[in-house]
């Protein structure tokens, strides 16, 4: 999958299971200060992102994870 | 000292009956039941198909759907009656209330539907499919910190949970802390939506329930020999309480003053009230002893009056045993005959229904009251408000647990 597919799709999940508004859900957009994605949230969005593209994320891996961008490029190394 | 005066200066309200103070106010005075067959859920294997439903409120259009997502209904329903108290007594939402401000709102079963949700994901997909916010939307104190956050409130916080009595000892205790000068101004209140297929199942396996299922606007009749059992329903009241002093230096325009609280534990059985409403009377002694008023002076109640057998049985020999030959003379009605039974959220309503007949001279009827039980020999003001002009109104509310508390307003 490219990456461009793979951002679709988080925008998409964003968008749908989360409520954001689309045009806020850019590459680099960042996922705290940005789309108000608390701590909270970052486990729904793992969530979602897990049952999307079928895999299994680490907390670890998600320590440099700060914007969209990084999610798509994680997910998009582990597909 | 003192103890300093505390008025009620804002409204805000969600309900069967409306999704503002005035339309609930209308359709009170109007003798409208907000009881109908359920719309939300599939009730085709329940004992009882109807409830008091919030009509026409859809949470993601109210406050967008990422802020939505992360509380249950009944925290939805507080923020709305939160917001719209907050107006009526002229505070600026664009503010901070800050630390003189406390917050005390009182539930029956928090986000019910929340833990519900989460044990069916839990049964289905297993632990780590649970929704993460799954805490933070049942746990009891949900609306009040949310509530909280969304408007700046930053003094002291309660969450009390004495089931139908809730709201009520939210009401009371905010009383006290404004009256001890803990804070100036309180926001106080309850909510509750814990309709749901299983707390149907639950409560109609204790009978607590009418299953009227035919006609549920005719279901809920208080004080009625035919009556059979409460009715659910589901809804926010809030009240902003403060000193008088605070009221008059903001130039708030009074409802009516919180003269008298009175709280007691029948300490008898979990569902049942004592014999004679006996905790019951020890409240209303209380709240009337707090207001420094005799029973004599209580011109309107607003019963507990849910429609079960031994409640309005019990709530009138109660009433009797405090008012004495006074007890023919007060008006008392029911407004869970139109709104069915608010839980948590029952108090608060019931403070408001109180407050604003003070204020229109005004009392709600007791509605589907069309043959009384004999032991129930009052005046219920059955099926048609009357015009009565009140200074002194008490407001009951008893709760599983046994629960009793009771308050008193004043016009001034």
């Amino acid at each position: 999958m490219e990456v461009n597919e793979v951002f679709e799709k988080v925008k998409n999940l964003f968008v749908e299971e989360l409520g954001l508004d689309a045009d806020k859900v850019t590459m680099d957009a960042k996922l705290e200060e940005d789309l108000e994605i608390d701590s909270l949230g970052i486990v729904e969005v793992v969530m979602a992102f897990e049952d999307e593209f079928g895999i299994e994320i680490d907390d670890e891996e998600l320590t440099d994870v700060a914007t969209v961008g990084q999610a798509v490029n994680l997910l998009h190394s582990k597909l | 000292m003192s103890k300093r005066r505390v008025v009620v200066t804002g409204l805000g309200s969600i309900n069967p009956l409306g999704n503002n103070v005035q339309d609930t106010w209308d359709n009170l005075v109007n003798g409208v039941s907000g009881i109908d067959h359920i719309t939300s859920f599939d009730t085709s294997e329940l004992p009882v198909t109807f409830a008091g439903e919030v009509k026409n409120f859809d949470a993601n259009e109210y406050m967008g759907k990422q802020h939505a997502r992360k509380l249950d209904r009944s925290g939805h329903l507080s923020i709305h009656a939160t917001e719209e108290a907050l107006k009526d007594a002229g505070l600026d939402l664009e503010e901070r209330l800050g630390s003189n401000v406390g917050i005390v709102f009182g539930t029956g079963i928090g986000g019910i539907a929340a833990t519900e949700n989460a044990v069916r994901t839990y049964d289905e997909k297993g632990p780590t499919r649970v929704n993460p916010l799954a805490i933070t939307q049942l746990m009891p104190n949900s609306s009040t910190g949310q509530v909280a956050i969304k408007f700046g409130i930053e003094g002291p916080s309660l969450t009390i949970t004495t089931a139908c009595a809730a709201s009520a000892n939210a009401v009371g205790e905010a009383k006290n802390m404004i009256e001890n000068g803990i804070v100036d101004m309180v926001v106080t209140g309850g909510t509750e939506s814990g309709t749901t297929p299983m707390t149907i199942a639950a409560f109609a396996q204790i009978r607590a329930l009418s299953t009227k299922n035919d006609s549920p606007k005719e279901a809920c009749k208080p004080f009625d020999k035919d009556r059979d059992g409460f009715v659910m329903g589901e809804g926010s009241t809030v009240l902003v309480m403060e000193s008088e002093e605070s009221a008059n230096k903001r130039g708030a325009e009074i409802y009516a003053y919180v003269t008298g609280y009175g709280a007691t534990t029948d300490a008898y059985h979990i569902t049942a009230p004592a014999e004679g409403g006996a905790g019951a009377v020890k409240a209303m002694e209380k709240a009337i002893e707090d207001a420094e008023i005799h029973s004599s002076d209580i011109d309107y109640i607003n019963a507990h009056g849910t429609s079960t057998p031994a409640n309005d049985k019990n709530e009138t020999e109660a009433i009797k045993t405090v008012l004495g030959e006074k007890a023919y003379e007060v008006v008392i009605s029911s407004t869970k005959s139109m709104t069915g039974h608010l839980l948590g959220g029952g108090g608060a309503f019931e403070s408001m229904a109180s407050i604003l007949s003070i204020k229109h001279s005004k009392v709600p009827p007791t509605i589907n009251l069309n043959d009384p039980d004999e032991e129930c020999d009052l005046n219920y003001t059955p099926n048609n408000a009357v015009d009565l002009s009140i200074n002194t109104a008490m407001s009951n509310s008893f709760g599983f647990g046994g629960h009793n508390a009771v308050l008193v307003f004043k016009k001034s």
